[in-house]
């Protein structure tokens, strides 16, 4: 079973149909008690960072999310959902989770922005979910980019005028800045994957 | 590399997919949700879904289009047509839509890009833009399915849309939909260039060459088109197989 956590902020039901697909059951939690039994947690989350954080942390959400982290809980962030585990965003200047130290910037490129289509990823460190999809295309929708202080962390990277920082991992915890719920089956065949790396029951593609 | 998207565009009335020439002579085309998971396993990189009634009865039909596109297709899609309210993007939105298109609301009452971008973020508030071509020289923004004109220069309208939080541009020229003989690469250009955001550019297309002009020389990040995948002429694969050949990026 794998919980996605819902703060209104999301497109949680296309993540939902798209595990649904793989057939993994899945669990919507808006409650820190139903964070704190996930057996895995995905955070998705599209748009701004501070109105993000601020129901996240209304709804009593963000401790809980950083405790499951820390207890070892398998984790995969989406989009908003990776950048929300830095410390903070240069978008509206919130303060995040922190989970990991470092900051979510604006992409510097010579392109246009928002980063919106298909592009490859490219992995730099071998990881379990996301070595299957290298050099696969992914779809993007975004501005802002993570930047980790600790740059152990980057698995995958993407470029768009310049390379950016497109997956991270760190134990039990990946985040993906693209959207496997809206990359067709490559991203099907990636949320399949980190079934497979939760070890929250057998997943396959329709 | 970002590649070039390719995205069919379903027009919809009544529950169904349509197509007109000058938005005009409305034929039949089938089922939506099962033309958009025909086209996504085809390799369309994104599927719009234009609700050309746009009447507000007929809402209950698009959310429900909506939701069972978002329940069998895995790659985004934009919904559009007649959206004048924020409470109208939230339903879509919540249904599952990926992005919202807003034209002639977007004219009447520009706050309703910031408020849309504000509430939902730039990238699900797509500006879609008809515009038609002047005598002199320019391009004037027409709204309510291209009949009235809104006494407003597209390019300038486009820069507007993109300041006010827009994520992106659709941009379709009356003069060139449904012939069939080639985008407007003249107005693309324009506007592609005169834009930070991402251009799709629509209206015209017949071939795959015409596709490969508008992503080349129109300087569109994405080529949307409708009868030419509808009516079979050519399939998405077919299409980005020409564009690859051409050296053009696609996925």
């Amino acid at each position: 079973m794998i919980t996605i956590v819902d703060f209104g902020a999301g497109n949680m039901r296309s993540i939902e149909n798209a595990l649904e697909r793989i057939g993994t059951p899945v669990r919507i939690a808006a409650t820190p008690e139903a964070v704190a039994s996930a057996d895995a947690l995905i955070l998705p989350g599209v748009g701004a960072a501070a109105p993000a954080m601020a129901r996240l942390r209304e709804r009593k959400l963000a401790a809980q999310i950083v405790d499951a982290i820390a207890n070892g809980v398998p984790f995969l962030g989406i989009c908003l959902g990776m950048q929300l585990l830095f410390e903070r965003s240069a978008e509206d200047g919130a303060s995040c989770l922190g989970v990991f130290p470092g900051s979510v910037e604006r992409m510097v490129t010579t392109e246009k922005l928002p980063h919106v289509g298909w592009n490859t990823i490219d992995v730099t460190r071998p990881h379990p979910v996301l070595s299957p999809l290298d050099g696969e295309a992914m779809y993007f929708v975004h501005s802002y980019a993570v930047v980790p202080a600790n740059r152990d962390l980057i698995i995958a990277e993407t470029s768009h005028g310049g390379p950016f920082v497109s997956a991270i991992a760190a134990d039990q915890v990946v985040a993906v800045q693209f959207h496997p719920e809206r990359s067709g089956q490559a991203g099907l065949r990636l949320l399949e994957s980190f079934v497979r790396f939760a070890g929250v029951g057998a997943a396959h593609v329709a | 590399m970002l590649r070039k998207r390719i995205i069919p565009c379903l027009d919809v009335a009544g529950g169904r997919v349509v197509k007109g020439t000058h938005f005009r002579e409305l034929r039949d085309q089938g089922d939506p949700v099962e033309l958009a998971r025909a086209y996504s396993s085809q390799g369309a990189d994104e599927v719009v879904f234009l609700d050309i009634d746009a009447a507000p009865q007929e809402r209950g039909t698009l959310v429900d289009i909506v939701e069972r596109t978002a329940y069998e297709v895995f790659i985004p899609f934009t919904v559009g047509g007649g959206i004048r309210e924020v409470d109208e993007i939230r339903a879509l939105l919540r249904a599952g839509a990926d992005k919202i298109s807003i034209q002639t609301a977007a004219v009447q009452r520009p706050e309703l890009i910031t408020e849309g971008a504000r509430v939902y973020g730039s990238q699900c508030i797509v500006v879609a833009i008809d515009a038609k071509r002047e005598a002199d020289d320019g391009w004037q923004v027409y709204t309510h399915g291209g009949r009235q004109p809104a006494d407003i220069e597209a390019v300038a309208w486009a820069k507007e849309a993109q300041r006010r939080g827009a994520g992106e541009i659709l941009l379709t020229s009356i003069d060139a939909d449904g012939t069939r003989r080639g985008y407007d690469l003249a107005l693309t250009r324009e506007v592609a260039d005169a834009v930070n955001i991402p251009v799709i550019a629509s209206g015209g297309a017949g071939h795959p060459q015409d596709l490969a002009a508008v992503l080349v020389e129109g300087h569109a990040d994405a080529a949307l088109a409708a009868s030419i995948f509808h009516e079979g002429r050519f399939s998405i694969s077919e299409t980005k197989q020409y564009l690859r050949n051409r050296g053009i990026p696609v996925r």
